[in-house]
């Protein structure tokens, strides 16, 4: 598989939306982030790697402990994303509306 | 009747779907022909600036529209879409999918099922189309052609965020 890193792949997957949420409230540890799921801890692990590369989180060092938290800026490329859909709608719409009107004009 | 009309766009919870309403300056009858017969299809489906190229079309339960949304630069996508109920002037469901032009259905880019129901009040006719999708992923390979649209469960956990920042 074609290796991609944008935010887009960080949210394709429901654990790391998880994690996502997780870090909206705080700054954690990777070992604190995996005492939250079910999952074995490489596999956290990994969904952390992939954030952190899709830089929607970041990393500090303080002491021996590494803390994630969340990178706010990157969250607005999905923002922009879901205008992008309202947009397609739009002009869709604009159309039909246009379209209905000439259809009327030609009943009268 | 209204100076505007009502354009909703809304993320469904935990159901992986988008709800669209928008309303119409027309009659219930106009509103459904323009939504249902090919040569009015044709005037307004495509975002703007592609343009909408029926290939063939059986309006009828089991029956299919194949089409094409066609660049500027004439490059085509070809869709189908497969009617799966009609109840004529008040509802219709489909399933859509991205094909090649032999109209053989793309197994990379799963479907999107339609659910569009047609409701007048004094002259203005509310259509609202319910559209669910398989998965994110999904989602954004269509978005990224740049056509359809949509949403997915988790996002609105993704909007809580936005709103937070």
């Amino acid at each position: 598989m074609k290796l991609r890193r944008d935010p887009f792949q960080a949210i394709a997957d429901p654990t790391r939306r998880a994690i996502l949420v997780l870090l909206a409230s705080q700054t954690m540890t990777a070992g604190a982030i995996a005492n939250e799921f079910n999952a074995a801890r490489p596999t956290i692990s990994k969904h952390i790697q992939i954030l952190n590369e899709c830089e929607l989180i970041e990393s500090t060092q303080q002491g021996r402990e590494i803390y994630y938290e969340l990178k706010a800026e990157k969250m607005k490329d999905i923002d922009n994303w879901l205008e992008q859909f309202r947009n397609i709608w739009e002009s869709r719409f604009n159309q039909l509306d246009n379209l209905l009107s000439n259809l009327k004009n030609k009943e009268q | 009747m209204k100076n505007t009309l009502a354009f909703d766009f809304t993320v469904n919870k935990e159901s992986k779907s988008i709800t669209v309403k928008k309303e119409f300056a027309a009659d219930q009858n106009a509103v459904w022909n323009a939504w249902t017969k090919a040569e009015l299809l044709d005037q307004w489906w495509a975002p703007l600036p592609y343009k909408n190229e029926t290939i063939s079309m059986q309006f009828e339960k089991g029956g299919m529209w194949f089409y094409a949304m066609v660049s500027p630069e004439g490059q085509k996508h070809y869709c189908k879409a497969y009617y799966t109920a009609v109840d004529a002037q008040n509802s219709f469901s489909y399933r859509d999918t991205f094909c090649n032009e032999k109209g053989e259905d793309s197994t990379e880019m799963p479907g999107t099922n339609w659910s569009n129901s047609f409701n007048e009040d004094n002259g203005v006719t509310t259509v609202t189309a319910h559209l669910t999708y398989a998965s994110i992923e999904a989602l954004e390979m269509i978005i990224k052609m740049g056509f359809k649209e949509g949403f997915t469960m988790g996002l609105d956990q993704l909007e809580q965020l936005l709103s937070k920042s």
